[in-house]
């Protein structure tokens, strides 16, 4: 067994000790393992339970959670658990593309912000102060509506909304590196800007852009449920979980409370599943914390 | 300081300009058609003619600056326009829709904010012990629950099972606004407002705490120790009066979150609020209603910006009022 430097104070027995959960860097490890577990097991779910689940079977209606339907069936007879797991796959996807895209917003316009002098950087902080000071759903509503409504609306919005916070961070952690007294040595030296960016820059900033990417998920994820649960954009056939949970507020008296709890449990534990993951990978890649 | 608020209404109005323009400019490129989004169901009643009528009635033949002058220009006079699906004038209906919305945030901002402080201030008082963990385990529990899920969840439990509460809207079906008497004002608030604060809670669970355990470790409250103070004695001297400013602060600086909220916890609870009013605009296409609503809810958080930076100043004068922007 390997020496771990980082010993938990109350030791862990037996199977706990085999498995290294003694050791904090491997407890986070493990962390991240059972996040990147669970999005895989959402793939294989989908791919298993295929789309047969979204049909209507009306000889099994309203059926409580079951070994055969684990998450019940709705008042068409469809199969819950299949219609969350469309769900949270179109989730995922709407997450990712708005992250990848609010990500690398933030990037441009925080580097922009931090070299190009005082004008570009007068501009990104305005529209970055316009953005923070409108609440955010209520951005989302405008922003969807002026994509013309529909899951193009809801797309549009989550993805060109999330960008603000991160700029902000991007733009200090530039400000603070060109500061540095290594990289004002290294221009001194006649390094040129491309050298700097490259050896200087880069390792600094690309943990923070991808931690960054990783904890915008939980909230691109959070406002695409949101919007669809007020009914703005996605159709209503769509199994979406927002959509799923707008659909079960119709069915509340009649006291089929499957229908709404199940599918928000699984959104809110693959939300937990990003931001364990994004805060663990940021303790374990910054190495004032990695061997903590 | 009275610089300082001056150049704080200058930013505000700086502000409140480039929104506008920022929001007309979006809501003119979208691809939805005004007549179309107010025509809705009818759209085979209308002929060509009657839509043309309409179009002129609103401005929409004229071309996107000339109409954004002529919409700030009534702006500036306080004209925001009418809007469509209420057929009022948008202020009356943000006004009054404000005034129903406001007791729903206002509870749940205070009760998250008291709640959430002494939790906050328990855990970091007891660190490390079973209270701590599980008061911490709560606050990271509640910090990605959608609010949404949790007022149905909310609903599930008293209104469908315990039928404790009533289960929408702000009043008792069939009895008329004013005859609404307090205590039911009261039971129909009690969800939503609770669905808004529990989620508000972990917020300032996690700040309050972290500023208390830094109290608790400092040299003073270690001095107090030593002249043979106990625990209870530090917390009420020296911990809270140190940190129920910051968290005072913060709360203010949460508006923005509070106002969202409160959109998702009108939705579930059917509470015909600015939240509502906000989702049938978008919904339905009612653009003054939906740039009037925009622009309040600015001002809304900006308000509560500027009373946070107030508060900060006045609680820390080693801040200054100098640099403040």
């Amino acid at each position: 067994m390997t020496q771990c430097a980082t010993l938990v104070t109350t030791p862990f027995r037996g199977f706990g000790r085999l498995l290294g959960l003694d050791c904090r860097r491997t407890r986070l490890l493990w962390a991240v393992g059972i996040c990147l577990g669970v999005f895989a097991g959402i793939f294989a779910l989908a791919a298993g339970l295929g789309t047969a689940g979204l049909d209507p079977h009306l000889a099994v209606r309203n059926q409580a959670p079951s070994l055969a339907h684990p998450f019940g069936t709705d008042p068409l007879g469809r199969d819950m658990l299949t219609r969350t797991v469309r769900g949270l796959l179109l989730s995922l996807k709407v997450g990712l593309l708005a992250s990848l895209v609010s990500s690398v917003l933030a990037l441009v316009l925080g580097v922009a912000s931090a070299t190009f002098g005082r004008a570009v950087d007068a501009v990104v902080n305005w529209l970055v102060d316009i953005f923070m000071t409108i609440p955010h759903l209520v951005l989302l509503i405008l922003i969807s509506f002026a994509a013309g409504g529909g899951s193009r609306g809801v797309i549009v919005a989550v993805a060109f909304s999330h960008w603000p916070a991160l700029t902000r961070i991007i733009r200090s952690e530039v400000l603070q590196l060109r500061g540095a007294l290594y990289v004002r040595t290294a221009r001194r030296l006649g390094r040129s800007h491309w050298e700097i960016a490259r050896t200087h820059l880069l390792p600094h900033l690309l943990p923070q852009f991808l931690i960054g990417l990783i904890l915008l998920f939980p909230h691109a994820i959070l406002h695409e449920a949101a919007l669809s649960f007020l009914g703005i954009g996605l159709s209503p056939h769509t199994p979406a979980v927002g959509i799923l949970l707008s659909e079960s507020m119709r069915h509340l008296s009649t006291g089929y409370w499957w229908l709404g709890i199940l599918p928000g449990a699984a959104l809110m534990l693959m939300v937990k599943c990003f931001d364990i993951l994004g805060t663990n990978i940021d303790r374990l890649s910054d190495p004032r914390t990695a061997q903590e | 300081m009275l610089s300082y608020i001056l150049r704080r209404a200058a930013h505000l109005l700086t502000l409140l300009a480039a929104v506008s323009i920022l929001c007309f400019g979006l809501v003119s490129l979208s691809p939805i058609d005004p007549v179309d989004a107010y025509v809705g169901a009818d759209v085979f009643k209308v002929g060509p003619e009657q839509r043309e009528k309409i179009a002129q009635r609103w401005g929409l033949d004229k071309p996107p600056v000339e109409r954004f002058t002529a919409w700030a220009g009534n702006m500036l006079r306080g004209d925001f326009g009418t809007s469509a699906i209420f057929n009022e004038p948008v202020l009356d209906v943000i006004g009054k829709r404000f005034m129903v919305s406001l007791w729903l945030m206002s509870l749940a901002w205070v009760l998250s904010g008291l709640v959430g402080f002494a939790l906050g201030v328990a855990a970091g008082a007891m660190e490390g012990t079973w209270i701590d963990t599980s008061i911490r385990f709560y606050a990271y529990l509640l910090a990605g629950t959608p609010t949404f899920w949790l007022g149905l969840l909310l609903l599930i439990i008293f209104s469908v099972k315990l039928q404790l509460t009533p289960i929408c809207c702000a009043a008792p079906p069939g009895v008329l606004p004013g005859d609404v008497t307090f205590w039911q004002a009261v039971q129909h608030l009690l969800l939503p407002a609770a669905t808004l604060s529990i989620v508000g809670i972990s917020a300032v669970i996690m700040h309050t705490r972290q500023k208390m355990t830094q109290v608790m470790h400092s040299d003073y409250a270690l001095f107090a120790r030593a002249q043979g103070e106990r625990t209870p004695g530090i917390v009420r001297h020296h911990a809270v009066r140190n940190v129920v400013l910051p968290a005072i602060t913060l709360q203010f600086a949460t508006l923005g979150e509070l106002f969202g909220g409160s959109i998702l916890a009108e939705q579930v609870f059917s509470y015909p609020g600015l939240g509502r009013a906000t989702v049938e605009a978008g919904v339905r296409g009612d653009v003054p209603l939906l740039l009037g609503i925009v622009l309040v809810s600015a001002v809304f958080v900006f308000a509560g910006n500027t009373v946070a930076d107030i508060l900060y100043r006045v609680v820390d004068p080693r801040i200054g009022w100098e640099r403040a922007a």
